[in-house]
This record gives C-alpha cells, sequence and structure tokens, in this order.
C-alpha cells in the first residue's frame, strides 16, 4: 500500500514539476539574436510575412471604394480566359459554419448567390459542408470533381496541409478553383481570396493596447485555441509587438471561445491583482470578459475584441477605451462574385487580398447604426447592406 | 512503548479514514489541492474570491449531483452537456431580451428538460438501448436541432433577470456579495443527500448493484432508471440558467460539459456501473475538478499541458480510490 502511495505521489510530483519548469522556458526567446525566431512561437512567425501584412494595412487599395469586398490590395492581375465558359452551376465545398463568424459570412454569400441567379449569370448552387472534419471536405471535393458538372468549385478550407492535395487534384480538372478565407500550399487556383491576414489583426489589436497602456500596465491574452494558422498569427504578431513594448505580458490563456471559461479565468487573474488590458485573438466571449471586470467592481480594462455585435454594443454602453479589430467578413461576397468574373474571361487577382481595418470609437457608432437591428452574434464589417435580403436574411437566422 | 503503539495505530486508522479508499480520496484530494492554492496565492481565501469560486463551481456541482442519480443507479448521462447548451441557446432565443418573457421561458425549459430526461429514461429501460448510446445520439440530437435551429450560431438575448441568479448576488459586509448560484447548489445538494436516503434513494443503490436482485425484490426497475434520468436533465436545465447566467450566450456553451462531469462524479469515488457512493462525494469530486482548474492557473501552468496533468490525477486518484475494492479478498494478518 505504501508503495502505491509512494507512486502516486511521484506521478502527481512529476507532472507539477514537469510544468512548473515549463513556464519560464515558454517565456524565454526562442533563440538568441535569430532573426526569424524572435517569438516563443518562432513556429508560426514569418518576419517577412509579418512586415509585408503590416505594410499592406496602409497601402491603398485598388477598387470601388463602396464595394470593400471588390477591392484589391497590390493586385496582380492574371488572366482567366481559359475558364471562360457558358455553364452556370457553381460548387461550393465549406469547411464548417460552426462559429458565429461564418454563418454571418455563408447567410451573406447565400443572398450574393440569389442576386446572381436572379440576373441568369448563376444556375445552380450546389453546397456541401464538412462540419470542420478535413477527411469529409476531402471527399466533399472529390465528390464535385467526380461529378464532373462544376462550372467552379469554391473552397473554404478547413485546414491548410491536409486539404492541400484535395484543392490540387480539383485544379487538375481544369475547372476554375476560388479558395477563400485561410490558404492551401498550392497557387494552382485561378484566385486566392483572403483579407490581409493574421498578422495584421494581431498587430492592430497589440499596437492599440501598446499606445493606450502606460508602460508598465499589466495585459492578459486571450486565445481560443492552438495550431489555427489564422489564430496563430494574430498572436505571433502581438507577441512580436508586446515584447518590444513597456507592457508586462501575465499571461496567455487558451478558451475554446467559451463565456464561462473566459469569465472564470479572467477572474482568476483579476484574483491575483490588476489587470489593465486584454487581447483576444478573437472576439468570441468578449463581453463574458468585460463582465468579469464588472463582478469583480474593477475598471475597465483597454480592450481589444472584435466586430461582433454584443462586444460592440457593449463597447459603446460601457464606454470603455477599445478597438474592434476585423477580420472582414464581407471575403465572403468576393469568391461568388470572381466565379462570375472568371466564367466572363476577365481577369481577376492572383491573389486577391481584401482590405481589412479595425473600427475604432470614430467610426463604432456609425457601424452600430448600420447594424441596429441585428443580432448580437453578428459581425459589424458583414457587407451585405445593399443585398435585397437585407435586413432579414440575417436577423431572422 | 505500548503508548506509541496506540498512537501510531490511531494515526494509521485516521490516516486510513483519510487516505483510505472510495470516496474518503476526494476529499484528501481537494483539501491537497486547496492547500497547494493557499501557498500558491493566500488571496484565494479572501471570501470575495472564495465567493467567486463558489459562483464559477456551482452548475458543475448541480451537474455532478444530477450525474450521480444517473451513475449510481448503473446508467451514464451524455447528453447534459448537449441539454445545457440547447438550453441557454433556447432561452437566448425565446426571451431576445425581452424581461417580461423570463418567467414563462423557464417554464418551458423545465418543460423541455423533463421531455428529454424521459425520452432517454424510456429508451433505455422500454427500448433497452444502452445508456451510453442512448444519451449519446440524445447528445447529437440536441447538437444537431440547436445547430438546425439556429443556422449554427445563437440569436437573440438573455433578459437581465434571467441571469440574475448566475450572475448576480446579495450584497453584505464580509463577503462583499453572496452569490445566488450558492445557496442554489446547496439546496440542490442537501436535497440530495435527503433523496438517498429516502426509499427512493435506497431502490436507486440497489438497481445500481443488482438489477436482478431489486427486480426480484419488487423494484419497477424501468421507472426507477426513468425518475434518475428525469432529474439529471432537470439539473441540467438549473445548471443551464446559472452557466447563462453567469456568462451570457456564447456558441460553444455546454462544450464538454458531460465529460467533465462525470469526471467528477467518479473522482468523488462514485463506481461506474452503480451500487456506489455518495451525493457529498460526487459534489467534492466537482468542487475539485473546479479547483484543479484554479490551479493550473495559479500555477501558470501553459494550457497546453492541463489536460494532460487533468488526465494524470484523475487516473491516479481513481486508482488509488480502487485499491481497496482490489483486494478484498486478502486475508487480514495479524
Amino acid at each position: 500500500m505504501r508503495r502505491t502511495l509512494v507512486a502516486g505521489l511521484a506521478v502527481a510530483a512529476l507532472a507539477l514539476t514537469a510544468c512548473t519548469t515549463d513556464t519560464p522556458s515558454e517565456q524565454a526567446p526562442g533563440g538568441d539574436g535569430a532573426e526569424q525566431e524572435q517569438t516563443a512561437d518562432g513556429e508560426w512567425f514569418v518576419r517577412a510575412n509579418y512586415e509585408h501584412q503590416l505594410a499592406q494595412r496602409d497601402m491603398k487599395p485598388e477598387g470601388p471604394a463602396d464595394q470593400p469586398w471588390l477591392q484589391a490590395i497590390e493586385p496582380k492581375m492574371a488572366d482567366t480566359t481559359q475558364f471562360k465558359q457558358d455553364g452556370k452551376t457553381l460548387c461550393f465545398s465549406n469547411a464548417s459554419v460552426s462559429n458565429p463568424w461564418r454563418v454571418t459570412g455563408w447567410i451573406t454569400m447565400q443572398q450574393q448567390v440569389n442576386v446572381l441567379k436572379q440576373s441568369g449569370d448563376i444556375g445552380e448552387f450546389r453546397v456541401s459542408d464538412a462540419a470542420d472534419d478535413d477527411n469529409q471536405q476531402i471527399s466533399d471535393i472529390q465528390a464535385f470533381v467526380d461529378a464532373g458538372d462544376c462550372n467552379a468549385i469554391i473552397i473554404s478550407p478547413s485546414t491548410t496541409a491536409t486539404l492541400t492535395p484535395a484543392v490540387e487534384a480539383a485544379c487538375a480538372s481544369g475547372v476554375p478553383v476560388i479558395v477563400f478565407d485561410r490558404g492551401v500550399n498550392t497557387d494552382c487556383m485561378a484566385t486566392f481570396i483572403h483579407p490581409i491576414g493574421g498578422y495584421a489583426y494581431g498587430a492592430d489589436a497589440a499596437e492599440f493596447l501598446v499606445d493606450k497602456l502606460e508602460p508598465g500596465s499589466k495585459v492578459l491574452a486571450l486565445r481560443i485555441l492552438p495550431g489555427v494558422d489564422v489564430l496563430e498569427h494574430r498572436w505571433a504578431a502581438a507577441q512580436e509587438i508586446f515584447g518590444a513594448s513597456d507592457l508586462e505580458l501575465l499571461g496567455d490563456e487558451f478558451t475554446g471561445g467559451d463565456g464561462a471559461q473566459i469569465k472564470d479565468i479572467v477572474t482568476q487573474y483579476l484574483q491575483r491583482g490588476d489587470v489593465d488590458g486584454i487581447w483576444m485573438d478573437a472576439g468570441d466571449g468578449a463581453v463574458a470578459a468585460v463582465e468579469a471586470f464588472e463582478d469583480a467592481g474593477k475598471d475597465y480594462p483597454v480592450m481589444a475584441g472584435e466586430d461582433e455585435l454584443s462586444f460592440m454594443r457593449k463597447w459603446k454602453d460601457t464606454g470603455m477605451t477599445a478597438i474592434a479589430p476585423v477580420y472582414s467578413n464581407f471575403q465572403w461576397r468576393t469568391p461568388i462574385l470572381a466565379a462570375v468574373q472568371i466564367w466572363k474571361g476577365e481577369q481577376v487577382p492572383e491573389e486577391w487580398v481584401l482590405p481589412q481595418s479595425p473600427i475604432t470609437d470614430k467610426d463604432r457608432d456609425d457601424y452600430l447604426e448600420r447594424n441596429a437591428d441585428m443580432p448580437s452574434l453578428h459581425y459589424a464589417k458583414f457587407g451585405g447592406e445593399d443585398l435585397p435580403g437585407f435586413p432579414e436574411a440575417w436577423k431572422d437566422r | 512503548m505500548t503508548a506509541t503503539a496506540t498512537r501510531t495505530a490511531g494515526a494509521r486508522a485516521v490516516a486510513g479514514r483519510l487516505f483510505g479508499g472510495g470516496s474518503a480520496t476526494v476529499f484528501a484530494l481537494l483539501a491537497l489541492v486547496f492547500v497547494a492554492i493557499l501557498f500558491l496565492n493566500p488571496s484565494f481565501f479572501e471570501p470575495p474570491s472564495l465567493m467567486a469560486f463558489a459562483k464559477k463551481a456551482a452548475p458543475l456541482v448541480i451537474l455532478a449531483v444530477g450525474q450521480y442519480l444517473v451513475i449510481v443507479c448503473g446508467e451514464l448521462d451524455l447528453s447534459v452537456g448537449s441539454l445545457v447548451g440547447a438550453q441557454v441557446v433556447i432561452a437566448a432565443a425565446l426571451i431576445d431580451g425581452e424581461e417580461s418573457r423570463t418567467v414563462p421561458v423557464l417554464l418551458v425549459m423545465l418543460a423541455f428538460g423533463v421531455l428529454v430526461g424521459l425520452v432517454n429514461g424510456l429508451v433505455v429501460t422500454v427500448l433497452k438501448v444502452h445508456s451510453l448510446i442512448a444519451t449519446l445520439g440524445m447528445m447529437l440530437v440536441l447538437y444537431g436541432a440547436i445547430r438546425l435551429w439556429t443556422g449554427g450560431a445563437p440569436t437573440g438575448a438573455l433578459s437581465d433577470g434571467f441571469r440574475q441568479v448566475g450572475r448576480e448576488g446579495i450584497d453584505m459586509p464580509v463577503l462583499r456579495q453572496l452569490p445566488w448560484a450558492l445557496p442554489v447548489a446547496v439546496v440542490v445538494v442537501v436535497a440530495g443527500v435527503a433523496l438517498m436516503r429516502k426509499p427512493f434513494g435506497r431502490t436507486l443503490i440497489t438497481t445500481g448493484d443488482n438489477e436482478r436482485a431489486a427486480a426480484f425484490a419488487g423494484v419497477r426497475v424501468w421507472r426507477v432508471r426513468t425518475v434518475a434520468f428525469v432529474l439529471s436533465s432537470v439539473l441540467a436545465t438549473l445548471a443551464g440558467v446559472l452557466i447563462g447566467g453567469y456568462a451570457g450566450v456564447t456558441a460553444q456553451v455546454g462544450e464538454g460539459l458531460e465529460f467533465t462531469a462525470i469526471t467528477a462524479v467518479v473522482l468523488g469515488g462514485v463506481v461506474l456501473g452503480g451500487g456506489r457512493g455518495t451525493v457529498l462525494a460526487a459534489m467534492a469530486g466537482a468542487l475539485t475538478v473546479e479547483a484543479l482548474f484554479t490551479l493550473f492557473n495559479q500555477l501558470s501552468l501553459p494550457s497546453t499541458v492541463r489536460p494532460t496533468v487533468q488526465g494524470v490525477i484523475i487516473i491516479a486518484a481513481v486508482a488509488w480510490a480502487a485499491r481497496e475494492r482490489r483486494r478484498p479478498f486478502l486475508p487480514p494478518q495479524s
């Protein structure tokens, strides 16, 4: 019996010490003066891309100013005459609609399709939803290819590396392939549509905190989950900027985007001391973080949330100092419009970089007013106000 | 010499009771975790912090009591996490921020909870589907139905009145605020303990211990188990009200709670398969799980290794608790 006790304690002790020793190494810089890896998660940090994205934020996009979903930054136009055709069947392999951001975009996309169906540009719109399952999406794409009657295939990949061969197979079938949101490791598609990117998002949020907080202030980072490139890039950019600032990073926590967990974690940090700023890699549950401060009777932090309306409304109600970084939701319209352009043989950008700019206290009220009837889990920059289904389609989801 | 011997024997008896098999392990572990937290951060034991902990832990305690009732009669309920999520989403969609709808919607939720429990119970007892499958099915049905209904993400908003119980409390000196969630959880635990002392509770344990013997003794097994499932679903509904109140609506609410609840119950020394364990131990299990989360946070453990450490601790604790049961055939040596 004693032996079991000792063994049990040893296991526990081992587990505990192993983890405590992990912490400092986690916070220590990855390499001595290595240029590529100055953040702990060097794996996700490519300095050239980071700097490029930061620069793209200040570039003036080309295209109609009132239709940001048709604008492009530094476009390199590609010839698409090889895809010119009269076919009108559009196929879409969706990774999932498993979060409010994707739901909002998906509604916008369907509304855009309706418009083009009425104008006769699109005949049939076929959709498969992989529910965040890579294998499912690979077979979804294969099914489109095998059916052989898709005139264009739009793909919103669920993960980067795993989906690459499936996208390549779709390209090989000869139909134009359009990839948007998350990327894949190939350039075989007719166009790859995405907003500026994760580095820019994370930097917008981190720079705001550095700008608004006194040196020495304490910042807590809340992240959804590890291992997703768009989220890791946001965090890598933030680490880069916090590392060069005088802010103290209290910690970074994974929350799964669950309000209860967020509130619990923030409450615990508040029990141990003040938290002056909150950085989030996505705004899901941002309101729960704000409520933790209210319930603990503390002053509001300087906060980086997202353009999700629940957060923006809370921001206005409380008058707190905040910013809403944006991962442009209107990008869901672009692939549909791009497909029709490609069918007509018009040129489209090879890499279609859509504008991506945060909502600040200057344009916050404007966006809130435009979205006044929208539910709280709607995204302010959804870009569908001019579609005929507005506002009912987004309101009654 | 004899005095020392007696004293060591006495100490051993105390230690044996404290660290012995079954439910005692969880209380020892809970104490251990609290001591560890105390060393790391004494301010955790200031009354306001403890109240915040109580507020956070209350839903899991309630879920654990519900799960206990099902487990002790020999079944499992995997549907509670989905049910919590479904209830919060239903509440948000139906209330839509209107204060006046709070009470009617609460009644709708209660009815829905009873319905889900009834279906679970009858599928298990009448259709003879194993509860693992039946409630796994219910979990998926609820998850899918809610996504179908809301188009993937919840809509609407909870009213302030609805959120009162999970978020607010009674303002008072020293504690700063006594969260409503605490008395609610206490009432549930006390009611659970009382229920288990009543004939129904005894029947529940007997059913879990030996279904056939119970049936021969005149227990209507199907009815007892169905009632347990209904109670579990109703308690999950109550937990949903607290969780929705605590943090509002997010798309992920309730996710994974069924396993946290089962973990809590098993950690409390309640035996899967039924027949053993107490409500208090299940409650202690829930508190331990929550305290472990707090401890991990205090240790600033990287989030990525937390599930691993949690898993190791759970296996170690359950193995420790089970060793008494492993060797009842060893004759006592004297």
